[in-house]
């Protein structure tokens, strides 16, 4: 039993983030609407921040703040890693932002942001087409 | 003056395409035509910066630009020796052209439709400015978003179809730089450096480490999405056959190829790529290309539409820059560098090409440019020479990569490469001349008339008789532009100076590889 707390201790965090990034990817293959396949692609995004955040995490470490009684670099938390997700959740808003973006524009053009429904659309439309030049 | 213009260099070449992207919305509300005209000067200036960097770094060496002071392991820094200070001036110069060659398709539209696509233009060159420069890893993830989410934008402006390549482009291209993310989290967790001078250092240690293993595991399969290395290709056919035809040429010629430059820059400047464990992977890569050269190939001969032949084609010349990393040893790393940029020029040549065909016809299917260069005889001779420099025809640039990477492989021993090669090259000559017969051979167009001044005529008829429309309003539309010559200037002038690059790049190919040599035979 022990083995398995000391397990969980180390890696299971990264285990959970692992899962919920393929999660994401698994949701982004499978799902037929665009809005859905969206949804995952930021619960992919999001398990990538939490990777980096449990790597800053330490034991018994504090905000990285200057403050009496903790002397070194081991009684705070790398704060690099928190720094650089704030720069990945801007990205990743800015890649939901254009997603949503092209979505409304896709549903204004089909009329549907379901994958079947767009792929008989586009089918459709090649074969109109091909009507044109004969 | 010029003291601090000298010594701020390298952040000033990414940072004025910036500067333009962020005043062309403010200068457009004034008048559009200024708007437009900002992002060219600041373009043209980048590109003019640009050069005098790569004079000043094949005088004194390299050079490391430390942002805000901070010294380099702890803060952000631009480092850059002769191979990307080179790549520099291929992505302004070509980001340059393309601003140029834009103009007549906004002529005349609307101030929104003007700006944005001039903004967005602009930031797509500063992000690939910004991957090519940076030294530092996390930074380099910033750029490629800036140029991805710019490049989403820009596919999605070609049209209905652009929309929906662009949305499938989006979700490959999160998960690719989400796998890219994850491989930086897990190199900074061994390392605990995200420079990547300092990480070369550190890695050696741990380079056996699964972790390590896992990180580059990610960064192939991160790279190789953005790079569209063979079996993850599929979101780039159709992204590049439906992009803005102005910014074409600069996404399928440069921004497919900026990945495989940050490929290469992480396997051989931050890994050592000749120990047995980065072997194995390169081994992998090597693999991928051979087949995506191949696969690409045959792709491209059975499309019917231009672009698409040149999208496929594209899957396969991006190979030959895989195979030159996975070959390794100083030819074959200078057979991938010179293809990076060799292929760049040609790629964005035939593109500049078919969006003026486009532009002045409407048409973009092969089997239509029959007769086509009595009409068009400077944008049909940039074809040919573009085409021919695809082949490997000496003494265009095109030879010269092919040249150097069947000279690596022998050097290695891997003839299967070379036989691949061969192979690759002959394939591409079936298509490409294809495409000539086509353009001066076929007289026979569509309903048996002559030329596709004929066959548009007798459509325009057909279509005017179903709509009911005057036949001569109708023709008028279709052959869009009338003007004395033979596209509108600016138009002409970039499939011009992309011919010229092709040809200059093929015969100064002995100094460009003097240039290129100390910043390779480092890592070799």
């Amino acid at each position: 039993m022990d083995a398995v707390n000391i397990f969980l201790a180390e890696k299971g965090i990264y285990m959970l983030t692992v899962i919920l990034f393929f999660l994401g990817m698994f949701g982004m293959a499978v799902c037929g609407n665009y809005m859905k396949k969206l949804i995952c692609m930021n619960i992919m995004q999001v398990a990538v921040i939490f990777f980096f955040l449990c790597l800053g995490e330490k034991d018994g470490g504090t905000i990285p703040v200057a403050m009496e009684g903790a002397a070194g670099a081991d009684d705070y938390v790398n704060p690099l890693p928190h720094a650089l997700m704030l720069t990945a959740i801007v990205v990743s808003l800015g890649t939901s932002g254009v997603g949503l973006a092209l979505l409304m524009r896709i549903k204004e053009k089909f009329g549907s942001i379901e994958e079947e429904d767009i792929i008989e659309k586009e089918k459709g439309e090649e074969a109109d087409e091909q009507h044109d030049y004969q | 003056m010029s003291n601090m213009i000298i010594s701020n260099l390298p952040v000033l070449v990414v940072l004025l395409p910036l500067a333009g992207a962020l005043f062309c919305p403010v200068i457009s509300y004034f008048s559009r035509r200024a708007g437009r005209l900002t992002v060219i000067a600041f373009a043209g200036t980048s590109f003019v910066l640009s050069v005098v960097q790569l004079l000043r770094i094949t005088d004194v060496g390299k050079i490391s630009y430390h942002f805000g002071g901070w010294e380099p392991p702890f803060g952000i820094e631009f480092s850059l020796d002769s191979l990307s200070a080179v790549l520099l001036v291929l992505i302004s110069g070509t980001g340059f052209v393309s601003t140029i060659y834009s103009l007549p398709f906004f002529r005349g539209k609307s101030r929104f439709r003007s700006f944005g696509y001039y903004s967005v233009l602009s930031l797509l060159i500063c992000g690939l400015l910004g991957m090519t420069s940076t030294g530092d890893v996390f930074n380099l993830y910033v750029f490629l978003e800036i140029t991805s989410l710019s490049g989403y934008a820009l596919i999605a402006m070609g049209g209905d179809k652009g929309v929906l390549s662009s949305f499938r482009y989006l979700m490959i291209g999160t998960i690719g730089a989400s796998f890219y993310l994850l491989g930086i989290a897990f190199i900074y967790g061994e390392t605990g450096t995200l420079n990547m001078y300092d990480m070369s250092g550190l890695v050696g240690p741990v380079l056996s480490s699964g972790t390590t293993m896992v990180a580059m595991a990610f960064f192939v399969v991160g790279f190789g999405i953005k790079m569209a290395l063979f079996p993850l290709h599929g979101w780039q056919p159709a992204a590049y056959t439906n992009a803005h035809p102005g910014a074409a040429p600069l996404i399928a010629g440069v921004m497919g190829k900026v990945p495989a430059y940050a490929m290469l820059r992480f396997f051989f400047y931050v890994f050592n790529a000749n120990t047995q464990y980065v072997e194995r992977f390169l081994v992998v890569v090597g693999i991928m290309s051979a087949l995506g050269m191949i696969y690409g190939s045959l792709k491209a001969i059975r499309q019917t539409d231009f672009r698409s032949m040149l999208a496929y084609s594209s899957i396969a010349q991006i190979g030959y820059v895989g195979l030159g990393i996975a070959i390794t040893g100083y030819y074959g790393l200078m057979g991938a560098v010179i293809h990076i940029i060799g292929h760049s020029m040609m790629k964005s040549c035939l593109f500049f090409c078919s969006g003026a065909i486009r532009y002045r016809y409407g048409e973009t299917a092969m089997e239509r440019f029959g007769q086509i260069y009595r009409k068009m005889p400077v944008t049909c001779a940039a074809i040919v020479i573009a085409a021919l420099s695809m082949v490997g025809v000496p003494p265009l640039a095109g030879f010269f990569s092919k040249w150097y990477l069947a000279l690596g492989a022998a050097n290695m021993g891997e003839y299967i490469f070379i036989f691949v090669l061969v192979i690759s090259s002959l394939l591409n000559a079936v298509y490409f001349f294809r495409l000539f017969e086509n353009m001066f051979m076929n007289k026979n167009v569509a309903d048996g008339s002559k030329g596709i001044g004929a066959y548009l005529a007798v459509k325009a008829e057909k279509k005017a008789e179903r709509d009911s429309v005057p036949f001569k309003e109708m023709a008028a539309t279709k052959e869009g532009y009338k003007g004395r010559l033979e596209i509108p200037p600016a138009m002409l002038f970039a499939v011009i100076v992309s011919a010229l690059g092709i040809i200059l790049a093929g015969l100064f190919n002995a100094q460009l590889v003097e240039i290129l040599g100390p910043a390779i035979r480092e890592v070799v």
